[in-house]
């Protein structure tokens, strides 16, 4: 018996060594990639037709559900946010707490994480597919580096997508909360606006909101891609692939948030 | 060349090495390993140039591979892989792609880039790797898909093509450079009759035409048979036997016999490696 619990222990001992080894060689591989496609992004740039096109499919074709979106979630928000407010007599500050709310948090983290599902997975889904097609092979083999030619234009378009992305995120919520605000419930519209208008400053607060986007913006667009390029070139290694791409990115993005907003407002209980 | 020769006496063996000047690619002693397990063996081959040289074999016999190796993907875990006198393993990355803008390569399923239309993918190496300016790219364009019968073809994408243009469209890509050499990776593979012939020809005219020289890596006996210049069969990562075309189908020897004739077995075995069906079935399960 306990020859067999000995066994079974180093057993999972051996699984947990191999899983441990297997994530922090993955990490380094990943890393490395990263530096790779950095020192390749000149490329990406001398021939901005390809990023451009990136950003469309990334940027543009992301627009409806982040629109649309952000428009549902300024409403909810000025809904619950009146709710709460007015309990305290505090009804006209709706603006200022759903532009704060938007800006600072929601816009950057609610966008990154459409922005995952469905930028991140596409761009991982297609590199995984170009790899099991083997276009990338016979890219590497016209002498043309699938790193500089498809995986850098993509990567860069991520990352200057999601900070506009996020931007307007945060703009349709502000739209949709003036409209539940001022239009439904009937709040003073110059007491919305001025609340914001006085509440609401371009340094910290828009600011962070930007560093955030960025951050989230170059997080989900380095795993996206580094995903796809490290897919197992199978159906069922793209499909994996592309699950990770969005599970790890969502997580990221908390997690990332977490670590920004404590440094962002580390004064805040002193 | 009349006779197929074994491993040990193959008519490019090392020891009676032919003029560098007149191969295009030599492998010297290549033995490849993915992990621990062993691919390639000792491999010793030679492709003059201007050639079409077939590599046959089962799959899963490490011809892919050997493709692999000459394009510089891999590198040998021993021996030496020289293409145009250059050896390939040694080669800093700059150089490895200097050198691939020399090759053409055809993949199995022709590895189109589906984002682009025919006449686009065949653009490709031109637009990456030259100066020229759009009408001499459409011009030149139009003559590779001329040349492959596909010219009417060329606004098409590749998901409109049946596997045979789509196959013909790759040929193009590959020769879009006028390449010192093309490899071809299974080019005949679940293809119609008639494409199959197709494509037959058109390797063996384009190679003549612009005296390119060609490695081709197939399965499939009769069609190689019609077009290529030498043969080599590997087996299990090893040279088991070379010849012509002729002395091949004139040959004996029981792995080509097999191989030619189609025999479910023989030195191929049928069944793979496994412990005696009886002592598996009695085996407990758990």
């Amino acid at each position: 018996m306990s020859a067999e619990l000995a066994t079974g222990v180093f057993s999972w001992l051996r699984r947990l060594g191999a899983t441990v080894t297997g994530t922090v060689g993955k990490l380094g591989y990943a890393s490395r990639f990263l530096i790779m496609v950095l020192v390749l992004s000149p490329h990406a740039f001398r021939r901005l037709h390809l990023t451009l096109r990136e950003i469309y499919f990334a940027g543009v074709l992301s627009l409806v559900i982040i629109l649309m979106s952000g428009l549902f979630v300024g409403m909810v928000l000025s809904l619950q946010g009146y709710e709460v407010l007015s309990r305290y007599g505090a009804g006209e500050q709706l603006g200022i707490m759903v532009a704060l709310s938007l800006v600072r948090e929601l816009g950057p983290v609610v966008a990154g994480l459409l922005f995952a599902s469905r930028a991140g997975s596409a761009i991982t889904a297609e590199i995984g597919l170009m790899k099991t097609t083997e276009q990338l092979a016979a890219m590497e083999m016209m002498a043309v580096d699938p790193v500089a030619r498809v995986v850098a234009p993509r990567f860069w378009g991520g990352v200057i997508s999601m900070p506009l992305l996020a931007a307007l995120f945060s703009a349709m919520g502000i739209f949709g909360a003036y409209i539940v605000g001022v239009r439904l419930i009937g709040i003073d519209a110059g007491a919305f606006w001025g609340q914001m208008q006085a509440g609401v400053d371009f340094w910290p607060d828009v600011t962070n909101g930007i560093i955030k986007s960025v951050v989230f913006g170059l997080a989900v667009s380095i795993i996206s891609v580094f995903e796809g390029y490290d897919a197992k070139p199978t159906a069922e290694g793209v499909s994996s692939a592309t699950t990770r791409t969005v599970v790890i990115s969502s997580l990221a993005i908390l997690a990332l948030d977490f670590v920004m907003t404590a440094f962002m407002f580390r004064g805040i209980g002193a | 060349m009349s006779a197929v020769t074994s491993a040990s006496d193959a008519v490019f063996a090392p020891a009676r090495r032919m003029d560098p000047s007149a191969a295009a690619i030599e492998l010297v002693d290549v033995s490849f390993a993915y992990d621990k397990r062993p691919v390639l063996q000792g491999i010793t081959m030679t492709v003059p140039r201007g050639k079409i040289v077939a590599i046959m074999g089962g799959s899963g016999g490490g011809k892919t591979t050997i493709l692999r190796l000459i394009g510089g993907q891999l590198k040998p875990n021993s021996g030496n892989v020289l293409v145009a006198g250059q050896s390939v393993p040694d080669l800093e990355p700059e150089a490895l792609y200097a050198l691939r803008r020399r090759f053409g390569m055809l993949f199995q399923f022709g590895a189109l880039f589906t984002d682009m239309s025919v006449f686009e993918n065949i653009a490709f190496p031109m637009r990456e790797h030259t100066e020229l300016n759009e009408e001499l790219i459409r011009d030149l364009v139009l003559m590779k898909l001329h040349a492959v019968g596909l010219r009417g073809a060329a606004a098409m994408m590749p998901t409109e093509l049946s596997g045979g243009m789509a196959r013909r469209v790759a040929l193009a890509r590959a020769i879009a450079l006028d390449p010192m050499l093309v490899m071809y990776d299974e080019p005949f593979a679940g293809l119609d009759p008639i494409s199959l012939g197709i494509i037959g020809q058109l390797i063996r005219r384009l190679n003549d035409a612009l005296g390119t020289t060609s490695v081709v890596v197939t399965h499939d006996v009769y069609e190689s048979l019609k077009i290529v210049d030498y043969m080599y069969f590997v087996s299990e990562g090893r040279i088991i036997a070379s010849g012509t075309p002729e002395s091949v189908r004139a040959s004996t020897d029981p792995f080509v016999r097999q191989f030619v004739d189609g025999a479910p077995d023989g030195p191929v075995r049928f069944h793979y490696p496994a412990p005696p069906f009886r002592t598996q079935l009695l085996a407990d399960v758990s």
